[in-house]
């Protein structure tokens, strides 16, 4: 079988460290920054970064629409910024998203970079760079982890949310790497 | 511990990535800049250009100047403290900005010494126009570097020098033999520990940005294909024609830093940038890169 593809939004951010993970699940990576780079794409990390930038970058060079064509059919994992892309709501301040999936997002909720912190999840250490707080999430959304009690990693058969950055930490792959590696196998598998 | 506190401090430099970090003194530019695209904002009470001009001793910026910026700014504030001026920088962690940049912009307060940056919980950028220097801020806690150039002069010129002098080296550096490293380390007056780092991995061991003289979309895009993976701009925003436009070129261009046809775009339709100064027309006292130690 030929091996997936991720694509990564490279418009800015955090996107070299996740290489070395997606080639440990013998997952090709590649980085997407225009429309014709969207083909031969089967699965889209949105990147830790700033959302404010990715969304003005989006929005000038055109990619919204297609990029919201893409994010509707196949499995989409948001980390930090990208989580704030894909949320149904941002607050503080309020902007705009790709509404993927019906949770509410909170942005630099914890504070700033005084309050970033390194924790395990499913023993693997990850961190909470000026990271955003989810608040709200609907019920046909699983809740795999949370810290100081709200939600932190979401999923569903097509979608991953980490408002954590596992990236970071090089032991390769990653427990959330590996957990959307096998998110992609399930969604394609069932056609 | 340790090796925590530098994975979340250059962790935030790694969402910096690709991006632009623009020099503002007011809430409002803060304003402009974010609109426009910029990862993060350097706040300050005067751009280099303006200290050049207006010469006496540059310090930290006013507090309640500061905390504004951070009121109105969703994105990431970085302020400037002197070279060795660690109660500037204790006084920038006590307001909480994000990130501190330990800056030749400012007159320094100690000649001999820089800051224990280990000490701090808040990151630190440190400017550099070699090698050696790269690594005796990094051994003193820096988790990002970046090119010091010559700022407040809208010439790109020295920030090519150093980051091209700062590639060079590292590729020496990496075709070396160990049992060659010490007596580099002696050479450069860098720690041994990290030209271990150097030649196992070929790059520095914390993110690479350009700051220093970048004034035009290409500029930008010049630095970011010299290999730096995020660009500072200073005056060259603020004391362009229209910031609001050139702000906007340069963070597009950023993106596509490697796409000609792409930055030919961004770099339409602008005004004049910044007027810009001629290098040799500075007097030695006058160039602020020559400060640090």
């Amino acid at each position: 079988m030929k091996p997936f593809t991720i694509g990564i939004l490279a418009l800015q951010g955090c996107i070299d460290p996740h290489r070395p993970h997606v080639e440990a699940l013998d997952i090709k990576f590649k980085e997407v920054k225009t429309a014709k780079h969207l083909e031969e794409v089967d699965a889209y990390i949105l990147p830790g970064g700033e959302s404010t930038t990715m969304l003005r970058l989006i929005k000038i060079f055109g990619l919204k629409e297609i990029l919201a064509m893409e994010f509707a059919k196949k499995p989409v994992w948001g980390i930090c910024a990208g989580a704030i892309l894909m949320a149904s709501k941002v607050t503080n301040p309020k902007q705009e998203s790709f509404s993927l999936l019906d949770f509410e997002i909170e942005r630099n909720s914890y504070g700033g970079q005084l309050q970033s912190t390194e924790i395990d999840i499913k023993d693997y250490p990850v961190s909470f760079i000026r990271a955003p707080i989810i608040n709200k999430v609907s019920d046909d959304i699983e809740v795999v982890s949370k810290y100081k009690n709200t939600p932190v990693w979401l999923k569903t058969p097509q979608y991953m949310v980490t408002t954590f950055h596992p990236e970071l930490t090089k032991t390769y792959p990653s427990q959330m790497h590996k957990e959307f590696g096998e998110l992609i196998a399930a969604y394609y598998e069932k056609g | 511990m340790t090796e925590t506190k530098i994975n979340l401090k250059t962790g935030l430099a790694e969402m910096l990535k690709r991006g632009v970090i623009m020099d503002v003194v007011t809430p409002e530019q803060a304003k402009i800049a974010e609109d426009a695209g910029a990862v993060a904002v350097m706040a300050l009470e005067k751009v280099p250009s303006d200290i050049r001009k207006d010469g006496g001793v540059a310090r930290m910026s006013n507090p309640e100047m500061i905390q504004k910026i951070m009121e109105v700014s969703s994105i990431p504030v970085m302020a400037k403290c002197r070279i060795g001026h660690f109660v500037e920088a204790q006084v920038l962690q006590e307001i909480g900005v994000d990130y501190i940049d330990e800056s030749e912009v400012l007159t320094p307060a100690d000649n001999a010494h820089h800051i224990n940056k280990h000490d701090f919980k808040i990151p630190f950028v440190c400017g550099a126009t070699n090698l050696g220097e790269a690594l005796r801020r990094i051994g003193e806690g820096a988790a990002l570097i970046r090119t010091k150039g010559e700022p407040g002069t809208g010439n790109i010129v020295e920030a090519v020098k150093h980051m091209r002098s700062i590639n060079q080296e590292i590729k020496r550096i990496a075709s070396l033999e160990t049992d060659e490293l010490m007596a580099e380390a002696k050479v450069l007056g860098a720690p041994y520990s990290l030209l271990k780092v150097i030649k196992e991995t070929g790059k520095l061991p914390v993110p690479n940005f350009a700051a220093g003289g970048v004034s035009t979309p290409a500029d930008a895009a010049l630095v970011m294909q010299l290999g730096a993976e995020t660009v500072f701009v200073g005056s060259g925003i603020f004391k362009s024609e229209n910031p609001e436009a050139f702000a906007k070129a340069i963070v597009k261009a950023v993106a596509h830093y490697d796409d000609p046809k792409e930055v030919l775009e961004a770099s339409k339709n602008l005004p004049s940038p910044m007027k810009g100064i001629e290098i040799p027309t500075l007097s030695p006292a006058e160039k602020m890169a020559d400060r640090g130690w």
